[in-house]
């Protein structure tokens, strides 16, 4: 075990747990994406009720949960201790700085991943705390089966102006954070060739600018169909 | 005092290997309680403390650099000579051998050039399984180059970095010594001082750079690898730091200082371009392959470029002498370095000099690339090219195999050399002269060695392309280790030399007041100043030519300059801190005794033999040796006032002494 | 040209540094260094304490030389050392910011000049091949393909100058850690103790106080001998394939 804890502790090792879970964090954005798309379907909110409450019961979706969260805590940490370690040691800063060399998200990810970090917060306590843990929620009746209307929360919340401010904050964010993290975490793990670089180089461009903008249409959408309600 | 060279008995092609298998050998056991002090870690000195650190010596290695990677050899371009024959072209040992000792002028001692050709092989196998990335072809054997008139292929090469390349690998070794704790290294510390107890070398002085803190430190045996003494020009292709110091001051403990006077100028520099200069950069010798030399063949239009007015392009070929290729119809533009130097020097002193100072001439790649452009396109199957297309194919040849030297040029120069003529203007460049060696390696102090360019030994009056590495390697892998034995294995009964003797104590008070004498000078003029003034005397008195007049004045200046110096240098700071300013204060000093030696030396030397060119000894304008008179080493007691000379006379068994001809 | 020089003095490690204004009158033909000659000449006659930095070949080999020029080791010039660096980069009435090198790693020893040994320390931990004096087979007995052998020269052309340390925001050695586990993983004599070499630099490069790489690439960008940040990612590929597939 010596090794392993070794490697743990190594900064290449320190680097290899961000990268992996940044790529699983990746993988879960799109997951969730694809459930949460749902919201767009005009159906009052059947569909996406039924997955919602799927998700929060299915015993699988909930030990997945428990990596979701390990992974987030882990990234989290880990990214912090990394921040904080690599400004010791670079030690003062130049009085001139210039932007010519490295982007400056990549210089920013810590700033990046907080301002990630507070965006989770408020949309963990807008629904997901309030979801499981309180009852401050409306409920619905579909068939004789009587769910927590998620939907109608996600809409009211977001007939709010500062809370859809706040996601798309977060998401600008997320969005900067992946320019440089998509293709940042496969060099981390030592993938890099001229032949298919350039294509992750793509990818992630492309993911790090769909994903978040797919995300931040479902707020936008909500807003403007409730603001053209009244 | 007779100069003893301890040259073994035997076969010319047998000496080594008689001498090497019939020597007394240290024992392993023994090994351990012997230390040994290494100074300088540049080619010779880091592959001899690597190497004596691997056969069990307590090795204490020294540099004044920040890191032993930072030495000098790290610069070297061109690459390394080995007579491996592996292009099947008629190499052999001798005729490695007999090539270094015409190059030479016939003035190094046979049996060391011999041995030296014999251990250039082994270097080249060293290297590769340490790693060095040498020139490749396709079927992934090792490539080769010709170098500087020699008629093989000879030369081994790591682009134009082949000296990094090297260094690095001994680096490597040396590196590994360390973290074994084997070699311990003291990075930042200066020798400043050779400690004898009893006639023999048992020590030296440091100084911590960085703290100024004086160190005594003991050993069984002192090997100095310290480099050359080119900066005694200032204006030289060396490093700015390296210096004469330590052999300087062992000269000053005793040990005899051989040929001073053997300077090789280099011909393919970049031209000063003005009075700030601080020093100068070599341009690869390989040019001059496919660059014309030339000048305009009237001041007018020399002035003309001088002031700017023209340009190389405006003038016609019927108006542009091309001297090289009309003086020596033979070897044209691809005569050795000296010939090269002093032909430049010839047409600048004539006024056709091309750059501002007067002082330059145009190294011309037209030519190469019109006939380059020209075969390409007709290989390329383009009949009736267009001359742009001739250029564009031209230069893309050229630009293949100089490339990195074309860039390095406009970098300096804001020039861009594809499009009008280089500049070029020799510069001193390497140094054969150094601390006197017997056939071992050992000064006439014992106890005290020499290797690489810091000694004299191989390269006689003038040093071939590609040689320095080699010897420097040869020297410190193959040579020392076994030759330092010589001398242990009579001390393996000497107990640790102790640090705290009288002498110890002494050495290190002498240094403690000349760095004390030197600061409370509080004069008005810096060290550089002096520095530079030194190399304006060395360069216009004892430079490329030189007569028994101008070296006798040379040598009042000095004299005049050294008195100066000591009476109205200012030094800032104290010893007892990071003081770069003393640093350079004590290597110049010891240089404004060197460069007076070197006159001496120069003076002397009646004759014209390699880099040394007396004006009283030519013949049709050519340099004229005297075999008859100077067929010896010149080694040098100093003295203030009057130097004592010593002759090591130089036998030839092997080689019949002929004129060098180029015609 | 006239320029003002904004020059970072310190006295040593411990003392608080501060920036010092100087005028110098240069000329364009002149190289950065012979510039700071000027100045220092001048600072000198004045008998004041000359600007302390390194420099040695002056020619982009050795390594020695080591500024931050306007916030840019080496200044902005592409694969340029500053003491290949010409003062024709520069306008008259320029004002440039001189700095040291700057990581925790890199200890300021005075003004600009900074403490490089932690390179040292991780060569020593095994930038090397195990091979004594004369143990070597002839220089042909191992055929190395001309490709391979051009790029690990790529990575050996590394100067051990630390700009790539000093450009990067995290301070991190990773480009010069990984240039010469490249150069010599890449051929076949290196390849024999490349785990080694491979766990036991990374392990030195992180005990010395470097940052960890973030994959800025802003080494790349600086680094006088343009050494690529690919290195950086076949030492992870290396490191991952040794802690997960070597012996120990
Ligand atoms: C620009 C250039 C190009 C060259 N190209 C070639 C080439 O292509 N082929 C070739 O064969 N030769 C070439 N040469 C010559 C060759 O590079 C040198 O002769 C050779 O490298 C000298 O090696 P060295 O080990 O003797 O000394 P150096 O490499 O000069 O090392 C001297 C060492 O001694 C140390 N030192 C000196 N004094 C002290 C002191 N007092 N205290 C502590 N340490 C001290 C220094 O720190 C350094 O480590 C070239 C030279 C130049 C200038
Ligand atoms: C869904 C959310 C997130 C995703 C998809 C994500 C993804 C990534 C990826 C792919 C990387 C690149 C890893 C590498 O360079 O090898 C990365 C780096 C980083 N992440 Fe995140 N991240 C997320 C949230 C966060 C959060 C909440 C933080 C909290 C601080 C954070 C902090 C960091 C930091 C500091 C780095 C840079 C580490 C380094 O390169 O040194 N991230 N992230
Ligand atoms: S990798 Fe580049 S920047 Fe870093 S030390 Fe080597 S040469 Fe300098
Ligand atoms: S002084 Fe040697 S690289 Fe700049």
């Amino acid at each position: 075990m010596r090794w392993l804890i070794d490697f743990l502790t190594s900064s290449i090792g320190k680097k290899l747990v961000m990268s992996l879970t940044g790529l699983f964090l990746i993988s879960f954005l799109v997951v969730h994406l694809l459930g949460n798309l749902q919201l767009l379907i005009p159906d009052g909110g059947v569909k996406f009720n039924i997955y919602a409450k799927f998700m929060t019961t299915n015993p699988i979706v909930k030990f997945l949960a428990i990596g979701l969260y390990t992974g987030i805590l882990l990234h989290t940490v880990q990214g912090i201790l990394i921040v904080l370690g690599n400004k010791k040691a670079k030690g003062s800063k130049y009085a001139v700085s210039t932007y010519e060399n490295g982007s400056w998200m990549s210089k920013n990810m810590g700033l990046l991943g907080l301002l990630i970090l507070f965006f989770l917060c408020v949309h963990m306590g807008d629904f997901w705390y309030k979801m499981k843990f309180t009852d401050q929620m409306p409920m619905v009746t579909y068939d004789g089966v009587v769910m927590k209307d998620l939907y109608t929360a996600v809409y009211t919340s977001f007939s709010q102006v500062w809370i859809v401010i706040i996601y798309l904050i977060g998401l600008v964010a997320l969005s900067l954070h992946l320019l440089h993290g998509f293709q940042s975490a496969f060099t981390t793990l030592g993938l890099r060739h001229k032949k298919y670089t350039p294509l992750i180089k793509l990818m992630g461009i492309g993911f790090s600018v769909a994903i978040p903008a797919l995300y931040a249409l479902i707020p936008l959408w909500v807003l403007i169909k409730e603001a053209a309600n009244y | 005092m007779k100069l003893e060279a301890n040259v073994p008995e035997g076969e010319l092609a047998e000496k080594w290997k008689k001498y090497r298998g019939s020597m007394n050998l240290v024992a392993p056991n023994n090994k351990r309680r012997l230390d040994v002090i290494v100074v300088g870690t540049g080619l010779a000195g880091a592959a001899a403390a690597a190497t004596l650190g691997e056969l069990g010596y307590n090795v204490k290695c020294f540099t004044f650099h920040d890191s032993p990677r930072r030495a000098h050899s790290i610069a070297a371009q061109g690459g390394i000579n080995a007579a491996k024959n592996y292009q099947n072209d008629g190499d052999s040992i001798y005729r490695l051998f007999y090539d270094t000792i015409k190059g030479g002028d016939y003035r190094s001692r046979e049996a060391n050039v011999y041995r030296l050709a014999e251990c250039s092989t082994e270097i080249i196998d060293q290297a590769v399984a340490q790693g060095v990335p040498f020139a490749r072809e396709y079927g992934g054997l090792l490539a080769n180059r010709s170098f500087g008139g020699v008629q093989v292929s000879r030369t081994f090469y790591a682009r134009g970095q082949t000296g990094q390349q090297l260094l690095l690998g001994a680096y490597s070794a040396l590196s590994r010594q360390i973290a074994k704790g084997q070699v311990k290294m003291y990075n930042r510390h200066e020798m400043l001082d050779l400690v004898k107890v009893d006639g023999k070398a048992r020590g030296i002085i440091t100084r911590n750079l960085l703290t100024g803190k004086l160190d005594r430190h003991a050993a069984h045996s002192v090997v100095l690898a310290t480099g050359g003494y080119g900066n005694v020009f200032y204006l030289s292709t060396n490093a700015m730091g390296s210096n004469v110091s330590a052999a300087w001051r062992s000269v000053k403990e005793g040990a005899l200082f051989a040929n001073p006077c053997y300077t090789q100028i280099h011909p393919t520099c970049i031209p000063v371009s003005g009075e700030y200069q601080s020093k100068l950069t070599l341009m690869s010798e390989s040019l001059r392959n496919d660059g014309r030399v030339w000048v305009p063949k009237t001041v007018e239009d020399a002035q003309a470029i001088q002031r700017g007015e023209k340009r190389a392009e405006d003038l016609p070929e019927e108006d542009r002498d091309y001297y090289l290729e009309r003086r020596y119809p033979a070897f044209g533009n691809l005569v050795p370095r000296d010939v090269a130097s002093r032909a430049a020097k010839v047409a600048s002193d004539e006024g056709k000099g091309v750059v501002k100072t007067g002082l330059g001439v145009y190294l011309d790649f037209a030519a190469a690339i019109e006939r380059y452009g020209k075969s390409e396109a007709f290989a390329a199957g383009i009949h009736n090219p267009s001359s742009e297309k001739i250029r564009e194919l031209g230069e893309a040849v050229v630009k293949s195999k100089y490339g990195n030297l074309f860039q390095m040029y406009e970098k300096i120069t804001g020039e861009n050399p594809y499009k009008t003529a280089m500049k070029i203007y020799p510069a001193v460049h390497y140094t054969m002269g150094g601390l006197w060696v017997d056939y071992n390696l050992q000064t006439n102090v014992p106890g005290l060695f020499a290797l690489g360019e810091a000694n004299f030994s191989d390269h006689g009056a003038n040093r071939l392309g590609a040689s320095a590495l080699m010897q420097g390697l040869a020297d410190g892998y193959f040579v020392i280790p076994y030759t330092i034995g010589t001398f242990l294995a009579n001390e393996i009964r000497t107990p640790k030399i102790s640090n705290d003797s009288p002498e110890f104590h002494d050495a290190e008070q002498r240094v403690k007041n000349r760095l004390d004498q030197l600061l409370a000078i509080g004069g008005n003029q810096s060290v550089e100043s002096f520095h530079r003034r030194l190399g304006k005397i060395m360069w216009d008195y004892c430079g490329m030519s030189r007569n028994a007049e101008g070296l006798k004045k040379g040598r009042e200046l000095i004299r005049a300059l050294r008195k100066e110096f000591y009476e109205d240098v200012y030094i800032p700071g104290s010893a007892d801190e990071f003081n770069p300013e003393l640093e350079k204060a004590a290597r110049v000093a010891d240089f404004l005794e060197l460069g007076e030696l070197f006159a001496v030396d120069a003076l002397d030397r009646g004759e014209s033999c390699g880099g040394h060119f007396r004006e009283e000894s030519t013949e049709n304008g050519e340099a004229k040796r005297n075999d008859a008179e100077y067929t010896y080493v010149s080694a040098w007691e100093w003295d203030d006032n009057n130097p004592v000379l010593h002759k090591e006379e130089l036998t030839f068994e092997n080689v019949e002494l002929k004129t060098r001809s180029y015609k | 040209m006239k320029l003002t020089l904004k020059v970072w003095r310190q006295k040593n490690n411990t003392a608080q540094g501060h920036f010092e204004n100087y005028q110098v009158e240069a000329d364009e033909h002149m190289s950065f260094l012979e510039m700071l000659d000027v100045l220092n000449q001048e600072l000198i006659e004045k008998k004041e304490d000359p600007v302390a930095f390194e420099h040695d070949c002056r020619e982009g080999i050795c390594g020695a030389c080591s500024m931050v020029i306007n916030g840019r080791p080496h200044g902005s010039q592409a694969g340029t050392t500053t003491c290949q660096l010409h003062m024709r980069a520069f306008k008259t009435g320029d004002t440039i910011t001189i700095e040291p090198f700057r990581a925790n790693a890199f200890p300021v020893i005075k003004d600009l000049a900074v403490d490089r040994s932690s390179f040292d320390a991780i060569i020593q931990a095994g930038g090397y091949i195990s091979v004594n004096t004369g143990q070597a087979p002839d220089g042909n007995a191992i055929p190395i393909e001309k490709d391979l052998a051009s790029e690990a020269f790529d990575a050996a052309t590394c100067i051990g100058c630390g700009a790539c340390v000093a450009a990067c925001p995290n301070g991190s050695a990773m480009l010069f850690t990984s240039a010469k586990i490249n150069h010599l993983g890449k051929m076949p004599q290196g390849q024999v103790e490349h785990g080694r070499r491979v766990k036991n630099m990374v392990r030195v490069m992180d005990k010395e106080g470097f940052g960890k790489c973030s994959n800025v690439g802003a080494c790349e960008v600086d680094c006088p001998k343009e050494i690529s940040t690919d290195n950086i990612a076949a030492l992870n590929r290396y490191y991952l394939g040794q802690v997960f597939g070597g012996q120990d």
